[in-house]
């Protein structure tokens, strides 16, 4: 399966190398709704819970561009019946897909939080970098376990562009709710881990459920 | 049996192929030819009776027979942003093949020269040639074919025949449109309308041409 998985995921790093149609959207999508907060609230610098929301729901939003494009060579290129005439485990299509949107999240994170420092956030990130990492890690990964399983739902379907987002955005709520609150004392004026190990249990909980979750079904949800 | 929705796409086909021989799928669009190749390769699960492949019951055992079906269907199952190579590269480690067959097939097909272009650069002539390299590359013992010399001229289909053709010495199902064509090298004919057989077994050029009117 390892072999199986590393092929499809390189292989679709290389195709995003070469067409650029993930990453740089998500990216640019984040910076302007960055910018769109800044006029829309009409703040210079956000601190605290609302620091922490504005992240995470422009962060959330730009994972469904990327778990729209998920399958979109598979879709467009009729790959799909090619990775399923491979003799290959069907959960190697998840690990190399899931793998592939984290890796497109860390990307994204890496252009989007600085950003966000320069653009809007009060504090720096920089001082709760250990901990700010940690959350981004454990929410890529619930983020990365759900968009997989959902582009695989929706690949075949003729409303995808809807689909995704539908049943995306409330099974990621919990996500959104956790990492919110956990980053939410690392945005604050003066720092603090308050309550973060319980919300990164909760993040920790939830990758751990829909990791197996996507494991078990994701077989079923790639048959005719 | 396969439905798609209300409408019966196939059902009641009963024919045997034994190794080596080629069954060729006669038929007008809508026949059922392209359900019947698909159910074989595994990719659509019949909602009714069984297909045996290899001595692997399908669907319960299709994942047996994966890797030893060799698929050329409508589409060319190929990556339009990357190379004929890094395409067949691709498959070689899905079906853990060595990366020398992805040179041998490519000359094969006669592609080495354009195989580091980006597929979407190639004509369709050519992408059916790397299709067929795809289709070909793990060596598989049955063939599934449809149309497969779509596209191609007169000297590139030539080039194909030892690997698509009789002399591949393969176990082949053949679609094709070609009736005259089709049924000289087919070693059992079957005739599809509407989705159910209409001749299974021998035929002549003219009862097959009768089931396009």
């Amino acid at each position: 399966m390892t072999r199986a998985a590393a092929a499809i995921l390189r292989k679709d790093l290389q195709i995003e190398l070469r067409t650029k149609q993930s990453v740089p959207a998500m990216a640019l999508f984040s910076v302007t709704a960055f910018v769109l907060f800044h006029f829309g609230l009409d703040r210079d610098r956000l601190d605290g819970a609302l620091a922490s929301g504005v992240l995470w729901v422009t962060l959330l939003l730009a994972t469904v561009l990327a778990v729209n494009r998920l399958f979109a060579h598979e879709r467009e290129q009729g790959g799909l019946d090619g990775l399923l005439l491979a003799p290959i485990d069907r959960t190697a299509v998840f690990v190399a897909k899931a793998t592939a949107l984290y890796l497109y999240l860390a990307l994204l994170e890496l252009v989007a939080i600085p950003a966000y420092a320069i653009l809007l956030l009060g504090p720096s990130p920089l001082d709760q970098l250990p901990a700010l990492l940690a959350v981004l890690a454990l929410s890529n990964l619930g983020l990365a376990c759900v968009g997989a399983l959902v582009a695989a739902l929706a690949a075949e379907a003729r409303a995808r562009d809807l689909l995704v987002p539908l049943l995306l955005l409330p099974l990621l709520t919990p996500v959104l709710i956790a990492a919110a609150r956990a980053t939410e004392p690392l945005f604050a004026v003066h720092p603090e881990t308050g309550d973060l190990g319980k919300w990164v249990a909760v993040l920790g909980l939830y990758d751990l459920v829909f990791m197996l979750l996507s494991i078990a079904v994701f077989d079923f949800l790639l048959e005719d | 049996m396969r439905r798609y929705g209300e409408r019966l796409a196939l059902d009641g086909v009963t024919v045997a192929v034994e190794a080596g021989q080629t069954l060729g799928v006669f038929g007008s669009n809508g026949a059922g030819k392209t359900t019947l190749l698909r159910v074989l390769a595994t990719l659509l699960r019949p909602h009714a009776g069984t297909a045996r492949v290899l001595d692997a019951d399908l669907p319960g055992d299709a994942w047996k027979v994966r890797g030893r079906i060799g698929y050329l269907g409508h589409e060319a199952l190929l990556y339009r942003d990357l190379t004929a190579r890094e395409n067949l590269v691709f498959q070689s480690r899905l079906f853990g093949v060595e990366r020398a067959r992805v040179d041998e097939v490519l000359e094969q097909v006669g592609m080495q020269r354009r195989a580091d272009e980006p597929v979407r650069n190639l004509s369709r002539g050519m992408l059916q040639r790397v299709a067929t390299a795809r289709a070909v590359l793990h060596d598989p013992p049955v063939l599934l074919l449809d149309e497969p010399r779509a596209n191609l001229d007169p000297k590139a289909a030539e080039l194909l025949e030892p690997l698509i053709g009789r002399a591949s010495g393969r176990t082949r199902v053949l679609v094709t449109h070609d009736v005259e064509g089709g049924l000289s090298e087919s070693d059992i004919a079957l005739g599809l309308r509407r989705g159910r057989q209409e001749i299974a077994g021998s035929a002549t050029v003219d009862q097959l041409r009768e089931l396009y009117r």
